[in-house]
């Protein structure tokens, strides 16, 4: 299947001639979010124009099918992933599957226990952990980086103690994007009577995923970085490690009966999980987007990404004034700087040409410590994107030291 | 007398600044509010350092990474506000931003701060711009609640 320019179609980002405010539109920031194609957008818009109505709570035939269409984006999430459909529960995003989780897991833990994260993770991988270390007196370990971003299990190993409890690693990491051994990780893992803790933000819509070749003991994604819509993240959780936990967030929906004598019981899993009304709209979007990238298939996204990324670099080798950082790792992340231009500055020039950008520590703010870089320049490749995009943004990177005030000043 | 600065002397003005900065230096002196400002993305981090005596400022210094225009600009306030009242910095503090915005402010108050007239272009950028701008205008109040 032909990718980039071939499938534009799909996504009205570029119903403007390709254009944005009319400028050429190069966007490189999917690490960050990702366009919406068509049948992610009328799966949501189906749901406020044809379908609104509560899930789980009416007897009406709407409410009927409202949550069977709920139920059933649930299972196709689920299969998404190779997860049991129980073993699925709706959050936010990431971030909150990552919050709720810690909180979730505090009860198991004792004063002492050691958590494992690396250098490189997201903020909403760090700062839940750094939290817990506030209220429950356990300590945080980092497991050593290699200069590309792999993380090698016989790392992990040498980190692991029988205080550690936890390890939490982003399985694709937002800077240096290589994709870890995640399998292996979590092996060693449970092989030190540990729980792993992907991090599946990066990798979701880069790599197939599956829950129980992984073995991993949770799972967190959004919706948004894997074409589907803001507001709609997953926790999956393997069944009996959800059996353990007790949900954080209370109210409807998810409790069965309760008292006045302040005792309740809890619905079943996964609805115990999900307290209040859902992003019904979001959900439906999330299960189009699934369904649009099993049509498109890993193999083809990644071969594509791969394919503009080798093109990307090697153009960027031509350019002495470029410096990457991330040269070798196997995804779509490209992470650079410009020699004596601060990165923010190249980023409003190429801004100018429609090339958008993201820079800064891409809230890995302790990884300043391993490369030695305080800012950096990430473009981030997708389905969408195309020769044009690369060749533009190499084109532009020959000028930008330069010409990077032209931003704001005509020559 | 007022003066009119085109594209290539706005732009020299802050390459200048940028790469010649002013008052650029890691003061230790209590006497001296100390302001951090790196909240305002992900990448600057700039402290301000400003010495105000009887409601004038004697002093200002600067240290810290950002970008071009953050720096410039932080760099060409650090040459304007020595001397200036604490009223009239927070006048300067005020037309600057109105300016920012695209209002017409007037060339002889703004001097060189008329060089980042273009910002707005590049509108997520006048956080850049007016960043030390709302450092100094905490470390005002800060001097202000000392002083009451």
């Amino acid at each position: 299947m032909n990718l980039g320019k071939n499938i534009r179609q799909d996504f009205p980002m570029y119903n403007e001639n390709g254009k944005y405010k009319n400028v050429p539109l190069h966007y490189l920031d999917n690490s960050a979010t990702t366009f919406k194609p068509y049948p992610v957008i009328k799966a949501i818009n189906n749901y406020n124009y044809h379908m609104t109505c509560n899930a789980h709570r009416g007897d009406y035939t709407l409410a009927y099918d409202v949550s069977s269409a709920f139920e059933k984006a649930r299972s196709e999430i689920a299969s998404f992933i190779n997860a049991k459909n129980e073993e699925i529960i709706f959050t936010s995003s990431t971030t909150m599957s990552l919050n709720e989780l810690a909180y979730m897991l505090e009860d198991t833990l004792l004063e002492g226990d050691e958590v494992v994260i690396s250098k490189q993770e997201h903020a909403s991988n760090v700062l839940p952990w750094f939290n817990l270390k506030k209220r429950k007196g356990i300590e945080i370990k980092y497991v050593d980086i290699e200069s590309d971003g792999n993380i090698l299990p016989s790392k992990l190993e040498k980190v692991m103690s029988s205080k550690t409890k936890i390890v939490s690693l982003a399985s694709v990491s937002n800077v240096l994007g290589y994709p870890l051994d995640v399998k292996a990780l979590a092996k060693v893992a449970h092989d030190n009577n540990a729980i792993y803790i992907a991090d599946a933000a990066q990798s979701i819509a880069h790599n197939k995923t599956d829950v129980k070749d992984l073995d991993v003991d949770f799972l967190c994604f959004s919706g948004h970085k894997m074409l589907g819509p803001t507001g709609i993240g997953v926790l999956y959780g393997k069944i009996d490690s959800l059996k353990r936990l007790d949900p954080v967030f209370l109210g409807g929906e998810m409790n069965a009966r309760f008292y006045s004598d302040s005792t309740y019981t809890l619905a079943d899993i996964p609805l115990r999980f999900e307290a209040g009304t859902q992003n019904i709209a979001g959900v439906l979007g999330l299960a189009a987007a699934c369904s649009y990238l099993n049509k498109i298939g890993f193999e083809n996204i990644s071969y594509h990404e791969l394919k503009l990324k080798k093109h990307l670099i090697e153009l960027l080798r031509q350019n002495n004034d470029v410096v990457i950082y991330n040269e070798l790792s196997p995804s779509g992340i490209i992470t650079f700087n410009v020699k004596d231009v601060f990165s923010q500055d190249v980023a409003s020039y190429l801004s100018t040409y429609g090339i958008y950008v993201r820079t800064g520590t891409h809230c890995a703010k302790l990884l300043p410590e391993v490369i030695e870089a305080d800012t950096t320049i990430r473009a981030s490749l997708y389905i969408y994107n195309d020769i044009d995009d690369v060749d533009e943004l190499a084109t532009r990177l020959k000028s930008a030291k330069e010409d990077y005030l032209n931003a704001f000043f005509s020559k | 007398m007022p003066f009119s600065l085109n594209d290539e002397m706005m732009r020299e003005i802050i390459i200048d600044h940028y790469k010649n900065p002013r008052n650029k230096e890691e003061i230790n002196d209590n006497r001296y509010i100390t302001i951090h400002m790196d909240s305002a993305s992900c990448i600057d981090d700039i402290y301000l350092q400003v010495l105000i005596i009887d409601n004038k400022i004697e002093d200002m210094k600067w240290h810290g990474t950002g970008c071009t225009i953050s720096l410039a600009s932080t760099s060409i306030l650090s040459t304007m506000i020595k001397d200036m009242s604490v009223d009239d910095a927070d006048s300067l503090i005020n037309s600057f931003n109105e300016f920012l915005l695209g209002h017409d402010e007037s060339e002889e108050k703004l001097k060189e701060l008329y060089a980042f007239k273009n910002v707005n272009r590049q509108p997520s950028r006048i956080t850049c711009a007016n960043i030390s701008f709302r450092g100094l205008k905490e470390a005002l109040e800060e001097y202000q609640k000392n002083e009451k």
